[in-house]
């Protein structure tokens, strides 16, 4: 008994022919070990927010009870933090306020920093999400031209389009975006995610005012939205572009170099199947991957591209706390990222896990 | 007899000694390097920065920091190709000026990341076990950030500034290189040279100074050489954020930030220091992917 229990990998070691059902499972026992890791990873992502917030200069005691505060007050303050203890035990109070969902106050808004985050993240993913579309509907169909055609001409300048996608600075061409199509062509609505006029016309539901004001039937509201939103998805969106592009670039020619490639021209495919039904079909699992990567790394440049259009989500939060040195909410919100990014990275070894027929034993 | 020989030798392209064959390696790898029109316009690109930043005060029309009221927020012209700022300050001797900061991060953050991610990759790779799991793990923990945020995380406990900038974005870039090292490592600490080298009473710290981390080389100065188009944009964004270099400091990113209130009416502010950054990070990807290709056999 006990050394079926130790054996790290019961199920693969069996030879025993096992009903289909549990072979997806099957599949999942490399994820559970992953899943500890990543455990692991995450409790060192709360080590590391909770050492930046003790080496950080600003005293949290006087941000709580002003400079004029006396002596006995201060200490008591400082007690209360429990800032008198060891810091190893410290850090477990900060595990255990954590675990019941509480990041402290923010000073900025004096609300919880837990309801600050709720409140401003779907704005952030409502950009967000469409910025990953556009990558991925742009990104997608580029690098798959640039395959099919390599060394041409296409190919070379769809690599230019991704490496200036790749060089140039989000926060710079949202502000040259702003200038030339709102500005001097009126096509795009400026700052902020809807005309002013309509600003808090909808009620809140979800969050995402797309969605809210189409539910609500406002449509005016929506299509101001729409037009407030979209310049900044599509700058947001041209990093993951580049990036999702070269990915189906290099995916799409490890495909179409291989022997069943071949055999389908012999067989006298058209060459639009030979693409999309057989090489395209087989990089799916690989881009949804990417894909899920790329929609991390937009929340990096969510904090500069909020920051241009004056759009009141996450990453406008995070540096306006910053430049407040609003520790908790700093440290809320970098611990957000990670969480963020972590589960996307788990997401998409998961997609792999589970789609990809060659991870199966 | 001799005269049968010479023509033969002449032809010969064997090399005679170790350091003809490191001569050919390198014409080889620079004549593949120069034939790609891409990578030569990177790399012209990133060789007029460095003429730039050296000789700055000799290319730049103006003093960078003299105020001149009477000349402010004018458009570009013949005495002031760039156009002045809201000082009156000449805008294209800022440009100039700031390419110093470009390149001294750039410098900087490299000459740290570089050594620091050969190390930590080397080591964790070579002894495996519990080294390699603390080691990989604290590197998933950097990993698991996006490197701005992070950045930003590092800045708000050091304060504003461009030196705490530079270690706040060296601490964010390290992992990557780690990774490829320690990747590198895998592949070569089982591998006939470096087992020899053992038998012959090598120490650890001899097999990986003198046997694994020259081999790691090449494909850690191909990512630092990328890398450093994204250290020049993250600098870019934390001077934009106004947390890294701080005014009157011509830093390419914080003058976009200063510019951003003039934009409407000032274009020139804001377009010629973001294009200064695009085109210099432009040239770093140009320049990487080159090598890359020169440096790499294994890709394509």
């Amino acid at each position: 008994m006990e050394n079926i229990l130790s054996d790290p990998s019961p199920s693969l070691s069996l030879p025993l022919p096992a009903p289909q059902g549990s072979l997806r499972w099957r599949r999942l026992a490399p994820l559970g070990r992953r899943l500890l890791s990543v455990l692991l990873t995450l409790l060192g992502l709360l080590l590391l927010t909770f050492v930046i917030g003790r080496v950080m200069p600003l005293d949290p005691v006087l941000a709580i009870v002003g400079p004029d505060a006396d002596k006995s007050t201060y200490e008591q303050v400082f007690r209360q933090l429990g800032l008198d203890r060891p810091l190893p035990v410290q850090f477990g109070y900060y595990l255990r306020d954590l675990l019941h969902g509480d990041l402290g106050h923010a000073l900025l808004t004096g609300n919880k920093v837990t309801e600050d985050i709720a409140r401003v993240f779907p704005a952030t993913m409502e950009i967000a999400t469409l910025a990953i579309l556009f990558g991925a509907c742009v990104g997608i169909p580029l690098g798959v031209y640039a395959a099919t055609r390599r060394g041409t001409l296409a190919d070379h300048l769809v690599r230019v389009v991704s490496l200036f996608g790749y060089s140039t600075p989000v926060f710079w061409f949202g502000m040259m975006g702003l200038l030339v199509f709102y500005a001097w062509l009126g096509w795009a609505g400026g700052a902020g995610r809807v005309d002013l006029a309509f600003d808090g016309l909808v009620p809140p539901a979800s969050g995402l005012l797309l969605l809210d004001s189409a539910m609500a039937g406002e449509w005016e509201v929506f299509r101001s939205a729409l037009k407030h939103v979209t310049l900044p998805a599509c700058i947001l969106g041209l990093h993951s572009m580049a990036y999702i592009s070269r990915m189906t670039r290099s995916f799409m020619l490890a495909q179409l170099s291989q022997e069943y490639i071949l055999t389908a021209r012999v067989k006298g495919l058209s060459e639009r199947g030979v693409v999309w039904h057989h090489a395209f079909r087989n990089i799916l699992v690989q881009l949804l991957t990417i894909v899920a990567l790329a929609y991390g790394s937009l929340l990096e440049g969510a904090v500069l591209i909020e920051t241009v259009f004056a759009w009141p989500g996450f990453g406008q939060y995070l540096t306006s706390s910053l430049l407040l040195g609003d520790m908790n909410a700093v440290m809320g919100c970098v611990l957000v990222v990670g969480v963020i990014f972590i589960t996307l990275n788990l997401l998409s070894d998961a997609l792999y896990q589970v789609f990809d027929p060659r991870t199966r034993r | 007899m001799t005269s049968s020989t010479l023509p033969l030798a002449s032809l010969d392209t064997t090399p005679q000694s170790a350091a003809q064959a490191w001569r050919q390696s390198l014409q080889r790898g620079l004549r593949r390097l120069l034939h790609n029109p891409m990578t030569v316009a990177g790399l012209l690109v990133v060789l007029a920065l460095m003429g730039v930043a050296l000789f700055a005060p000799w290319i730049a029309t103006h003093d960078p920091l003299a105020q001149d009221l009477g000349q402010a927020l004018k458009a570009p012209s013949a005495s002031h190709w760039f156009g002045t700022d809201e000082y009156g300050r000449d805008v294209f001797s800022r440009l100039v000026h700031g390419s110093r900061i470009s390149l001294y991060i750039i410098a900087l953050v490299t000459v740290i990341v570089g050594p620091v991610g050969l190390a930590v990759g080397t080591v964790s790779g070579y002894f495996g076990g519990w080294v390699d799991d603390v080691f990989m793990r604290i590197t998933d923990i950097f990993i698991s950030f996006p490197s701005l945020v992070l950045a930003l995380a590092f800045i708000a406990a050091l304060g504003p500034g461009l030196d705490h900038a530079v270690i706040a974005i060296a601490l964010t870039a390290w992992p990557p290189i780690a990774r490829l090292a320690r990747a590198e490592t895998l592949t070569l600490r089982h591998a006939d040279f470096v087992v020899a080298a053992q038998l012959q009473g090598a120490t650890p710290g001899r097999i990986l100074l003198r046997y694994i981390a020259p081999m790691c080389l090449s494909s850690v100065v191909v990512r630092l050489t990328m890398n450093m188009a994204s250290v020049i944009l993250t600098a870019a964004g934390l001077g934009f954020l106004g947390l890294g270099a701080q005014p009157p400091l011509p830093e390419w990113g914080a003058m976009i930030s200063t510019g951003r209130r003039y934009m409407m009416e000032c274009w020139w502010l804001v377009a010629m220091p973001g294009a200064a950054i695009m085109l210099v990070s432009l040239a770093f990807n140009l320049l990487g992917d080159g090598l890359r290709d020169v440096l790499d056999p294994r890709t394509e």
